[in-house]
């Protein structure tokens, strides 16, 4: 049924070649103020992150608010420059002298944001927001207005009803809606949905899951999910990222991280997430105290301040991960029987 | 907060050395010789020369410049060519006078503005609000240079109240504080408060009806404070900012002063600029801008020192 | 700014009709429209700029003729409906005429600020970083001058004359409106939309064109419109100063002055240039607000 001539990128690495690896990704802000505007140290905004991407897959990235996962996203689609690291999209490098380059790299990656409304133009409408990516991918306005039409009716938007509206006239939903079919529109292989469900009611929620699901599967895309909001991360991963502050502390399958958590961050977050078993409530808060300030990150483990295994090699140095089942990596050294951690991680488990 | 205040503090020195750039070049971009102010046009040669090495206009730019501003500094701003008396003496002299005017026609304004806005802004959208924001149209409107003349017409020229031209009687420039004075000040000083009184009447009326539709008045009212109670509470978050538009305005009525005070020949900077414009006499030009601007960066400079010891949200960055 | 707006030549078949929502632009003609306070001073002005322009069609006298017989001629004398002025030439011809100086002197600083101002401050807003920083900084230090002062200052140092009255009032309007640009500009570059923009790999040039000028050219020129009547008034302040116009030109200002010495034999005749500036500045003001509450709104 497709009328868009404007087809996806081929499958240059074959199937078993990952669409992304990201090897120690480091960006840090620089803070402006004093007297003449010099550096007083740097927001230590994603720290030496590393992982790959399949095929096909949808990676959920969770962590509390501030941990990188927003600069995560926008180091990806290189909206920032990192300071450091690699990025590797299907077997080529972005930005290395024999690799892709940027322009190359955003046919190939969308982003759709949380903000619904400050994501579209508010004077331009809705089909002219969708065919902007085509006309600056060099298709008359008439075909762009084609696949924008096409796209916005893949999204569930009648074209005849929608196309000619402006973004205040929409539901959040609606528009949330648009913006995955712009992201969608210049068929990227790769969508990072940055928080792109959450400031939606949990009904609508549901639907545009739902929809990003469908589409998954009709435009053979890859996903990675970020979230803050765990049980939606484990409706719609195949494997989850968990970062604390810029830095990944466990990855791993859904099922076996969520049923397994080997980091003491991750079984953290988890028992926050409020139980619909009235016998099963929270009745501690599981963390205590805020985040360390990103800017003067503890040395050792990030985590080893509000960790309630804490002991003095947590302090003194940084947990490499460890392979603790198939797939599944944990940042601690609990996880690791080398590290010289003096308790075995089945007495600490309760 | 000592950060702010030291920070504001350093960044008036660039902008201060700016401001006696320009001051430096307005002579220069002036069309013609600067020579031509001070030599007569049939000099001789030989006698253009000398001045030019005498007044160092032969010098390259950035040298005349240094040495214009390290005399300035010490307080040596020229001689004023159709006096030949130091231009500093006649620029502080008439600074005083200006600084008179201001205050109190910018007493005046921000009193008459003050009220009308709180007026206009509590009763938003009735009728007194509306009969507020005309005079504050009118206000902003009005030439202010056209109102004094209208003025002199009613209250020199046919009720004869009061008079019309300088500072005091028989052209007196020295200004003191007597009945006689005093009445020499009251049209210059009306004439200058309508703008900052529509300017003020404005931004007080929008801050007010701004603050009242906040959920802290409702929760205020519901607590069962009377209306006085509530108005201190109103006015303590107007306080900040219209003390801020305050500051801006008595800046621009120091050193926007040249159309009333020529208007009424009063004895003032603005005066002085005007004489000093037509006689061509640029070291008075110069000199004059420069104390005014100086006096403006300072003023400026002062509101936002005092600004955090008002604002309790700046004290806390 | 609608994409299909771009388009270049194209044989494609027609796109299926869309049912397309007004615009914000015309909403805010509407709204202008059904404004009777903002009609009633845009009519106002028509009425005074087309004057100035059919001025010798209108009231075929000559305003540069003089006579001695007639000076200060009053109000309602035969053949001078609106008296005559120190050198008897007519009131009414010469406040006509007048428009089209004043009107240049409240406008043309305003657009040309517009333009120049508005340049500056999207270029430094979208550009941010050092650039934004350079152009700013230096922007800071016309803020160090009070704007009458800065008007005086430059038109003294360059002399008088409408060309240079217009550069003065220019410069003095340009660091405003550059101002308002860029912090306009800083929140709208900042938005997710233009993330988006730059995802979709478009050049910098058409993320401007296509996604911030619309955002931003409703507040620059808000602002813009409220400068008008402060350009007039400070405009014919420098005429009446003797900085701007020369004599014999009409213009309100000037007219004013010359006819300051007036003022005890024929205050009528002597307030009328002034009241001419006051109306239509007052009418500028209005209009103004009008237009700001008209374009106030989400969206």
């Amino acid at each position: 049924m497709s009328l868009i001539p404007h087809k996806p990128a081929a499958d240059r690495g074959g199937p078993a070649q990952p669409l992304l690896i990201v090897g120690s990704l480091r960006k840090y802000f620089p803070i402006r103020g004093g007297l003449l505007g010099r550096g007083h140290g740097a927001v230590h905004a994603v720290d030496g992150v590393g992982f790959q991407l399949g095929k096909g897959e949808i990676l959920g990235v969770v962590g509390e608010s501030g941990c990188g996962k927003s600069t995560l996203a926008r180091l990806l689609a290189r909206l920032i420059e990192p300071d450091d690291g690699e990025v590797i999209f299907d077997g080529d490098g972005v930005g290395a002298a024999d690799g892709i380059g940027v322009k190359e790299l955003r046919r190939n990656l969308q982003l759709v944001f949380q903000d619904s409304f400050a994501s579209l133009n508010p004077r331009m409408t809705v089909e002219d927001s969708v065919a902007f990516g085509p006309r600056i991918h060099g298709q008359s306005a008439a075909d762009a207005i084609r696949v924008a039409h096409d796209m916005l009716a893949r999204v569930g938007l009648e074209p005849s009803r929608f196309g000619g509206r402006y973004p205040h006239e929409l539901s959040g939903g609606q528009r949330q809606r648009v913006n995955i079919a712009r992201a969608l529109v210049t068929r990227p292989r790769l969508v990072i949905l940055d928080e792109a469900v959450s400031a939606l009611d949990k009904s609508v929620q549901a639907q545009v899951l739902n929809l990003l699901l469908d589409l998954k599967e009709e435009l053979n895309l890859t996903y990675i999910f970020i979230s803050h909001d765990l049980n939606v991360v484990q409706y719609i991963s195949d494997r989850v990222l968990v970062m604390y502050l810029g830095q990944v502390v466990e990855i791993g399958p859904v099922d076996c991280l969520y049923r397994d958590a080997r980091h003491p961050y991750t079984r953290a977050l988890l028992s926050a997430v409020p139980s619909m078993d009235p016998e099963r409530r929270t009745r501690h808060s599981p963390l205590t105290g805020d985040p360390p300030n990103p800017v003067n990150p503890p040395p050792g483990c990030r985590f080893h301040q509000r960790c309630p295994h804490a002991r003095t090699v947590c302090a003194a140095a940084v947990p490499k991960p460890v392979e603790v089942a198939p797939g599944h990596r944990a940042a601690c050294f609990m996880a690791n029987p080398a590290s010289g951690y003096d308790s075995s991680p089945a007495e600490v488990g309760r | 907060m000592l950060g702010y205040l030291l920070k504001r503090l350093t960044y008036t020195v660039p902008i201060t050395l700016a401001v006696t750039v320009v001051c430096f070049l307005l002579v220069h971009i002036a069309p013609g010789d600067p020579l031509n102010a001070v030599a007569p046009a049939d000099a001789p040669a030989e006698v253009v020369e000398a001045l030019k090495a005498a007044y160092g206009f032969d010098r390259p730019l950035p040298v005349q410049y240094a040495k214009w501003l390290g005399r300035a500094v010490a307080g040596d701003l020229g001689r004023s060519v159709a006096t030949g008396r130091p231009v500093a003496g006649e620029v502080l002299s008439a600074v005083g006078n200006t600084l008179l005017l201001a205050v109190v026609g910018g007493a005046a304004g921000f009193l008459g503005g003050t009220l009308l806005g709180c007026l206009a802004g509590y009763f938003h959208k009735t009728r007194i609000d509306r009969v507020a924001s005309a005079i504050s149209v009118v206000g902003v409107s009005v030439p202010h240079y056209w109102l004094g003349l209208l003025l002199t017409i009613i209250f020199s020229a046919r009720l004869n109240w009061l008079p019309a031209m300088g500072a005091g009687p028989g052209g007196s420039g020295n200004w003191t504080w007597d009945l006689a004075h005093a009445r020499h000040l009251v049209l210059p000083a009306i004439t200058l408060s309508v703008i900052p009184m529509g300017i003020i009447t404005r931004t007080v009326r929008a801050l007010v009806a701004e603050v009242l539709s906040q959920e802290f008045v409702q929760a205020l009212r519901a607590k069962g404070l009377r209306d006085g109670q509530v108005f201190t509470h109103v006015a303590k978050n107007v306080a900040p900012t219209a003390l801020a538009v305050m500051g801006v305005q008595l800046g621009y009525l120091i050193g926007g002063s040249i159309l009333v005070e020529t208007v009424f020949a009063w004895p003032g900077t603005g005066f002085l600029l005007n004489i000093a414009i037509f006689q061509r006499d640029l070291p008075l030009l110069q000199g004059a801008i420069l104390v005014l601007c100086l006096v403006f960066v300072g003023l400026n400079l002062l509101v936002d020192l005092i600004q955090p010891f008002i604002d309790p949200r700046m004290r806390r960055n | 700014m609608s994409v299909t707006a771009l388009a270049t030549s194209s044989a494609a078949p027609p796109v299926a009709a869309t049912a397309r929502s007004r615009g914000y632009w015309s909403g805010v003609g509407r709204r202008i429209l059904r404004d009777p306070l903002t009609m009633g001073c845009a009519g106002v002005l028509l009425l005074i700029a087309a004057a100035a322009v059919l001025a010798p069609w209108i009231l075929p006298v000559d305003p540069y003729k003089t006579s001695m017989l007639h000076r200060l001629a009053p109000m309602g004398s035969a053949g001078y409906l609106l008296g005559a002025d120190e050198l008897g030439r007519d009131m009414a011809a010469r406040l006509i005429h007048g428009g089209r100086l004043s009107l240049m002197l409240g406008v043309l600083p305003v657009v040309f600020a517009f333009v120049i101002g508005g340049s500056i401050g999207i270029l430094a807003g979208f550009a941010g970083g050092w650039l934004n920083m350079v152009l700013m900084r230096s922007l800071d230090v016309f803020y160090a001058f009070p704007s009458v002062l800065l008007a005086v200052a430059i038109s003294g140092a360059l002399g008088s004359g409408m060309s240079n009255s217009i550069i003065a009032l220019t410069v003095v309007f340009v660091p405003q409106i550059s101002r308002v640009a860029e912090s306009v500009t800083t929140q709208v570059r900042s938005l997710d939309y233009v993330e988006a923009a730059r995802m979709s790999g478009a050049s910098a040039f058409t993320i401007i064109r296509a996604h911030v000028l619309g955002n931003v050219m409703g507040p620059i020129f808000v602002y813009a419109t409220g400068l008008v009547s402060v350009s007039l008034i400070l405009g014919s302040g420098l005429s009446f100063l003797g900085l701007g116009v020369k004599p014999p030109e009409p213009e309100w200002g000037l007219m004013l002055t010359t006819l300051r010495s007036a003022i005890y034999v024929n205050p009528a005749v002597a307030a009328l240039p002034g009241a001419m500036i006051f109306v239509t500045s007052m009418c500028f003001n209005l209009m103004a607000d009008g237009i700001r509450s008209a374009m106030d709104t989400k969206a």
